[in-house]
């Protein structure tokens, strides 16, 4: 396709708090410092910038790209926003991707911010407008009973237990432990998030990521700015993404298909015929926890109806045989929207540089996936990337 | 700069009820158009039947009615009435308002369903709400039919359908 190698060679991420005294734009220059420092690059040698933000409802600021502007280090050059949703995360790296593979600059920084808390009387009131205005908001719609229909759907497809599912939250919330930005990392058993409130059957309230406040950033170059940054660059080696119908009644709920064609799409890209094989550690969206195991299937890691028992197996664990979400995931860092996708990108950067701490994986991967979804089970979207 | 040395920490609650706040209430209206299709669907919702398109090129009975084919794109080849009875594809049980406030101990349990309506293609569902059952007793694959309000009272809205009750 005559498309450039592009490496991210820095990254920067905030901590995930639940209310940041920090604006969007102050919690967007702390991410993009760092990221800039680690590179070793400063401002004016960035070219181009893409921001990915969630719907402006959360922060009650419209245009909120154009607002976010001076803290993503924006001022006068190409700036855009880019949004899919909650993929937008995952896309924003993409897009990043597309502005340096065509040709069109050689750098190019990512900053994915969000700001939740600023929503009341809760952020979650906020999705209220996603559901069809005409035949879906008359019957007064709560974000959750989408997810609860998907999660019984789920279960009832594979005959699966809430016991089933609530390890990956036990998993993610204990691996978050180690994570420097994590807002909710606990030690929660088995028990905990089976006995938490129940919000909406089969859902309870530990299945559920925290809503959060939380600023990502990742400098992308081209292969030769790269040589000369870094010994260490890990390469963008495949994207995807791919968007189903909004008239989300009338599929399937138990697979995502979009996040599988967004996966295929990658893998192609990346040279991957064999994902289960060939990918060494996975970051797939976990805002619920069914979610990672929907996701997981729709990645192609296992077979459909099979991540639920991997995971009792402690396949995925991070001592496993394929590593999930050993960041801990939306459900133990925190799930500022856009910035939880960028900051899953982030971690398979650190993972392949072997510079994940004591959240590193054993086996010195070398390939690593990761994916974010979003709006009315609608969207997928994935990165490969490769050291 | 490591991310120990960022200073974002996050309000405790203390310090966030003493913080000084300014808010803000949009006093935004929104007059939506139905559009074609949909008007359709709402006008034979008001005389207690459900609409579906129609399309020759896929074949497809579809919910909610649409005025174009997005899988063959092409204009879609009229309409016809569907029963108002159907499949529960699945369901939840909701203890909580769309604001993520608690319903009451004594309120009665939202039970949010996704339907396969009959006479449609098979997978055709809509979202709606199940009533007049025991959420405990709810299963997927149950049958359940439409309770309409009262002709009078119908309005031409999703709300006509009352909700769905098992039969």
């Amino acid at each position: 396709m005559g498309l450039r190698k592009v490496a991210i060679v820095g990254a920067g991420i905030t901590k995930f708090v639940r209310r940041a005294e920090e604006t969007g734009q102050e919690m967007s220059y702390l991410a993009v410092k760092m990221a800039l420092d680690q590179a070793g690059l400063k401002l004016k040698d960035v070219e181009m910038v893409t921001v990915g933000s969630a719907p402006d409802a959360f922060d009650g600021v419209h245009m909120k790209g154009e607002y976010l502007l001076s803290g993503a280090g924006g001022n006068n050059k190409q700036y855009i926003r880019n949004f899919v949703g909650g993929g937008t995360g995952v896309f924003a790296p993409i897009h990043g991707w597309m502005h340096v593979a065509s040709g069109a600059c050689d750098v190019c920084l990512v900053v994915c911010s969000e700001k939740m808390s600023s929503c009341h009387p809760h952020p979650q009131g906020a999705f209220l407008t996603i559901f069809d205005h005409t035949t879906e908001q008359p019957l007064k719609p709560t974000l959750i009973w989408i997810f609860a229909l998907e999660m019984r759907r789920y279960m009832e497809t594979y005959g699966l237990t809430r016991a089933d599912i609530a390890r990956v939250s036990v998993k993610n919330k204990n691996n978050a432990i180690d994570h420097p930005s994590a807002q909710v990392a606990e030690k929660v058993t088995l028990e905990d998030v089976l006995n938490s409130e129940v919000l909406a059957e089969p859902v309870h309230r530990l299945d559920i990521s925290p809503a959060s406040d939380g600023a990502a950033a990742v400098v992308l170059v081209s292969e030769e700015v790269a040589k000369r940054l870094t010994d260490k660059p890990v390469w963008i080696a495949g994207v995807g993404w791919n968007l189903d119908t909004a008239y989300w009644a009338t599929k399937d709920l138990y697979y995502p298909r979009y996040v599988e064609k967004a996966a295929r799409m990658a893998y192609e890209m990346a040279g991957i015929s064999e994902p289960q094989k060939e990918i060494h550690v996975a970051e797939p969206y976990d805002p619920f926890d069914y979610k990672e195991l929907h996701h997981m299937e729709g990645l192609l890691l296992c077979d459909r109806g099979e991540a639920a028992r991997l995971t009792a197996e402690g396949y995925t664990a991070r001592s496993g045989n394929l590593p999930v979400c050993p960041s801990g995931g939306a459900l133990g860092v925190g799930n500022p929207i856009s910035a939880t996708g960028l900051m899953k990108v982030i971690e398979i950067f650190l993972q392949l540089r072997e510079e994940a701490g004591k959240r590193q994986v054993p086996g010195k991967p070398k390939v690593g996936v990761a994916q974010a979804w979003g709006d009315l089970m609608q969207v997928g979207t994935v990165i490969v990337l490769r050291r | 700069m490591k991310i120990e040395q960022v200073p974002v920490k996050g309000l405790t609650s203390e310090e966030y009820d003493k913080a000084v706040k300014i808010s803000w209430k949009p006093k935004l209206q929104y007059a939506w158009d139905n559009g074609i299709a949909i008007g359709k669907y709402l006008q034979a919702l008001k005389e207690g039947k459900i609409l579906a398109s129609l399309c020759h090129g896929c074949g497809r009975t579809m919910l909610p009615a649409r005025s174009f084919c997005e899988l063959c794109w092409r204009p879609t080849d009229g309409e016809t009435y569907v029963e108002d009875t159907g499949v529960v594809n699945t369901f939840a049980i909701c203890h909580v308002n769309w604001d993520a406030s608690r319903l009451k101990p004594d309120e009665p349990r939202h039970i949010p369903a996704v339907i396969e309506i009959n006479g449609a293609s098979s997978g055709q569902g809509i979202m709606h709400v199940l009533g007049n059952v025991n959420p405990a007793d709810v299963k997927i694959g149950m049958k359940v039919r439409a309770v309409w309000k009262p002709a009078g009272e119908r309005e031409g809205s999703i709300t006509d359908i009352k909700y769905f009750e098992p039969y």
